[in-house]
């Protein structure tokens, strides 16, 4: 038995400890705003956040989150991921959508850590989010503005 | 997909097939529904009692913006407010919602979507409009000629009453259905032609969109395949006895297409076909390393291939007073779709239904039903979003739909199953863009005017063989040269030749089609002939136009306008243009890149686009954006090559590579205002960025780039 949190909840799995954390939340929890692209941790459509830090939960083992605390879209709360998901509306960033999730969580982290960031820090902090529509354009964009509604 | 042109009889078939679905009898059940079911005009409305009005549509959303796009022609008709708008796939049904541009078939391809449903889709709006006023006359007895309806709400100045569309609904249902709505002309368009936001935005960027893979069934198993790791090989035999001793394995079978490992959950079905041993029986694989296939090309590019474009005789190069000469290799691409290919498909007491992004409903509709013997109708599909696509879901074989039908039929029981593949599975599974060689000749005459060309191409077919092969009507493919075939330009005596090469290995639409390569082929050699002439390569391209080509001028020149263009290399940066027409729209663009330690680094794209009627300038400019960037991620990484012995070389992003943020360019997209019919835009972006790139990087650093991609990446 494997026990953490997801999103605040206390949850115990009876899974293989080896099985990543992203099919724990898919299959098991059903948390389904985590995505599945690559399996090896080259695309960030399946991060989330493990004790407030950005991670590729397809190559995390449940195993290493015993007694963590696990974040996914579905739970995200603050000011910077409403600030973010509010500048991804505005412009309209996604397109097919599906890495979007991974992108507003790493988007999220940056901003959690670097308040007013830079294009450089942008593409350091991003470059590990693949968007096969290439909202790029989009998504530094949205960063931006983001980080210039928190600053108020 | 192939071009397939908006004819004016291609519009009038539409009509007609509007009149069919406007006057097809609803389903018994709905027609007895009771009072607070939403009014149904027809086949792509549904008004709610709550105001919302629901666009039922009839093409794949992969990212390229179809639920905006058409929800916006029924809004703008239905002088509906775009608050109250929402979307839906409308699932398979060959006789509701066909692509008037393919002909009897629902399908989503060839950016068709705006084009085929312009009319269509403003008929729609403008006959439910027409019963929601009709219905406020009878409630308010007035006429229905003083009745007016502005951003959601219906009114009459004399009397003083207004409503909403839902309060009127159930009495719009009881109104007689318009044959022929009339519909607005271009200058009373409130909604087409503005920024409105996307209708799929918020539940993409909160993860609530629900996917393929989103979908969870009582009672599922979720499937993977072993598929074989050479193209035409076949199961020869296999020893499951380990794949059933994982935890959470439930069965293994064998189906046509391999060997399918079916797991309460995905990871147990992953680590089952980890342990599965299959012999694979090769005798009727592709054995060739791409080395050596490109060797055949090259030899059948030497025998100059069918001629499928002629013009005066191009032996007119033998006077020329120079003769310039090129060959472009391009290898094969995945299309690699952020999400897999997958599938949910449940079969339950004699009938089954499917949920996932199908972007060829009749086609896959057909096939499932052959598969499971079933009649048609006790198969349905619900169309999902899908996780992007750029050709690779629109499949002329279904094999997708067929493997999903296999799983379930070798299951041998009522069941739900999720079939996923991996991204080893995409990467290595086929359905290329076709790996293709083209050899280029041109002639200038003492003074530098072109006076012949010559293109000869040689790659697969993706269309032969397929069951979409009548679209040809015995000729050769035109989607394997398209674009080198019909261009604007005044080139002297032309000559296009194609050379079809076999191999097992599949291939299929990718993102612009034949563009992909005819673009680049085209315009990177253009641009050395005309330096070779003395030529500006803006100014060498205009003068090349004949007077007619006003849209082809009027791109180059916007482009050339709000670049700055002037012809030279500045501050450590070359520029270079390019122009590309396909599916009907014409782009042009201009990329200025700089050295990178010997790899061009792009820091701005100028693009100017002309699609006739900009219905959303908003989802334009997003498909130009992420257009460049898939090209451009393309062009400087990608190809999937083949070992001796016929195995494929790459596997995943790691030697598969995507572009990231920190290579994406800044990008200025120019709209051309525009009367003329709308065209798409999904794809039409892509074919200018590598030969703009090329010429740019040949202007700054004088290297010719004869093969892609720039920086490729070997295993």
């Amino acid at each position: 038995m494997t026990s953490f949190t997801v999103n605040g909840r206390d949850v115990d799995l009876d899974l293989d400890p080896d099985t990543p954390l992203l099919w724990a939340l898919r299959d098991e929890l059903r948390l389904t705003g985590t995505k599945f692209g690559c399996g090896v941790a080259q695309c960030g459509a399946c991060t989330v956040m493990v004790d407030g830090m950005p991670r590729r939960s397809c190559v995390t083992p449940i195993s290493m989150v015993e007694g963590g605390e696990v974040t996914t879209i579905e739970g995200m709360e603050g000011p910077e991921v409403k600030a973010v998901q509010a500048a991804w509306e505005a412009i309209d960033v996604p397109q097919c959508g599906w890495c979007q999730s991974g992108q507003v969580m790493s988007a999220t982290a940056l901003l959690q850590m670097v308040p007013n960031p830079t294009d450089e820090d942008i593409n350091n902090a991003m470059a590990g989010n693949v968007c096969r529509c290439a909202t790029y354009v989009r998504i530094r964009q949205a960063i931006h503005d983001a980080a210039k509604t928190l600053e108020g | 997909m192939t071009a397939m042109h908006t004819t004016r009889r291609g519009f009038l078939a539409g009509s007609a097939g509007l009149m069919l679905a406007l006057t097809l009898p609803l389903p018994k059940a709905r027609a007895q529904q009771a009072a607070a079911e939403p009014f149904a005009p027809n086949a792509f409305i549904r008004i709610g009692t709550d105001d919302t009005v629901t666009v039922m549509i009839k093409h794949l959303e992969m990212g390229q913006g179809p639920y905006t796009g058409l929800s916006t022609l029924v809004a703008e008709e239905l002088d509906a407010d775009w608050s109250q708008m929402r979307a839906e796939g409308a699932p398979a049904n060959a006789e509701l919602y066909n692509n008037l541009a393919f002909g009897p078939m629902q399908g989503t391809g060839g950016s068709t979507a705006i084009a085929n449903s312009y009319i269509q889709m403003r008929k729609a709006g403008a006959a439910a409009r027409a019963m929601l006023v009709a219905a406020a006359a009878q409630e308010w007895g007035v006429p229905a000629e003083e009745i007016t309806v502005k951003a959601g709400v219906i009114s009459h100045e004399g009397s003083g009453n207004s409503s909403g569309f839902g309060a009127l609904s159930q009495l719009a249902a009881s109104q007689t259905v318009p044959e022929d709505p009339p519909l607005k002309e271009a200058k009373d368009f409130v909604l087409i032609g503005t920024d409105l936001p996307k209708l799929d935005t918020a539940a993409k960027t909160t993860g609530k969109a629900e996917f393929t893979m989103d979908i969870f069934r009582d009672g599922m198993l979720t499937v993977v395949v072993a598929h074989p790791p050479k193209f035409g090989a076949t199961v020869a035999s296999f020893d499951d006895s380990a794949a059933l001793q994982v935890s959470g394995v439930e069965m293994v079978r064998q189906i046509p297409s391999g060997v399918a490992v079916y797991a309460t959950n995905t990871y147990a079905a992953m680590k089952g076909r980890d342990a599965l041993s299959v012999e694979w029986d090769d005798s009727a694989a592709e054995t060739r390393s791409s080395a050596e296939m490109f060797e055949e090309y090259a030899q059948a590019l030497a025998e100059g291939g069918q001629t499928v474009e002629e013009h005066e005789d191009i032996a007119v190069l033998d006077d020329a007073a120079q003769v310039l000469e090129a060959e472009y290799r391009f290898p094969y691409l995945a299309h690699a779709p952020l999400e897999p290919l997958d599938a949910v498909i449940e079969v339950k007491e004699g009938k089954a239904e499917m949920w996932y992004g199908c972007q060829f409903p009749t086609l896959d509709h057909m096939t499932v039903a052959q598969v499971l013997e079933m009649p048609q109708e006790d198969v349905r599909i619900n169309v999902l979003m899908a996780g992007g696509s750029f050709g690779r879901r629109a499949q002329g074989t279904s094999h997708l739909a067929a493997e999903a039908a296999a799983i379930a039929k070798a299951a041998g029981r009522d069941g739900a199953f999720k079939l996923v593949w991996t991204r080893e599975d995409d990467v290595k599974g086929g359905y290329y863009r076709p790996m293709t060689i083209h050899k280029l000749r041109a002639g200038l005459d003492a003074d530098g005017n072109i006076i012949g060309w010559e293109n000869i191409v040689a790659n697969q077919s993706i269309l032969m063989g397929s069951a979409m092969e009548g679209m040809l009507q015995g000729g050769p493919d035109t989607t394997s040269y398209e674009g080198s075939s019909g261009l604007p330009y005044n080139l002297g005596a032309k000559r296009i030749g194609w050379a079809r090469m076999q191999s097992p290995v599949s291939v299929l639409w990718w993102r612009s089609v034949g563009h992909t390569h005819t673009g680049y082929a085209v315009e990177a050699f253009l641009d050395e002939v005309l330096e070779a002439a003395g030529k500006d390569p803006v100014q060498g391209r205009l003068d090349l136009l004949p007077e007619s080509e006003t849209r082809v001028r009027g791109v180059i020149e916007k482009v050339a306008e709000i670049s700055g263009w002037n012809g030279t290399t500045r501050d450590g940066k070359g520029y270079g243009v390019a122009y590309v027409k396909s599916f009907g729209t014409h782009v042009a663009q201009v990329v200025e890149l700089e050295d990178r330690g010997g790899v061009p680094h792009l820091t701005k794209v100028w693009c100017a686009v002309d699609c006739g009627v900009a219905v959303n300038p908003n989802v334009i400019r997003a498909q130009m954006e992420g257009g460049i960037g898939f090209a451009l991620g393309t062009a400087l990484h990608d190809r999937i090559t083949f070992a001796p012995g016929g195995e494929v070389q790459q596997s995943n992003y790691h030697n598969y590579p995507m572009l990231r943020i920190g290579e994406m360019p800044e990008v200025e997209v120019a709209i051309i205002q525009s009367d003329a019919d709308p065209t798409g835009v999904g794809e039409p972006g892509v074919p200018p960025l590598a030969p703009a790139m090329a010429n740019a990087w040949r202007a700054l650093t004088g290297n010719k780039q004869y093969e892609l991609p720039f920086s490729g990446v070997t295993s």
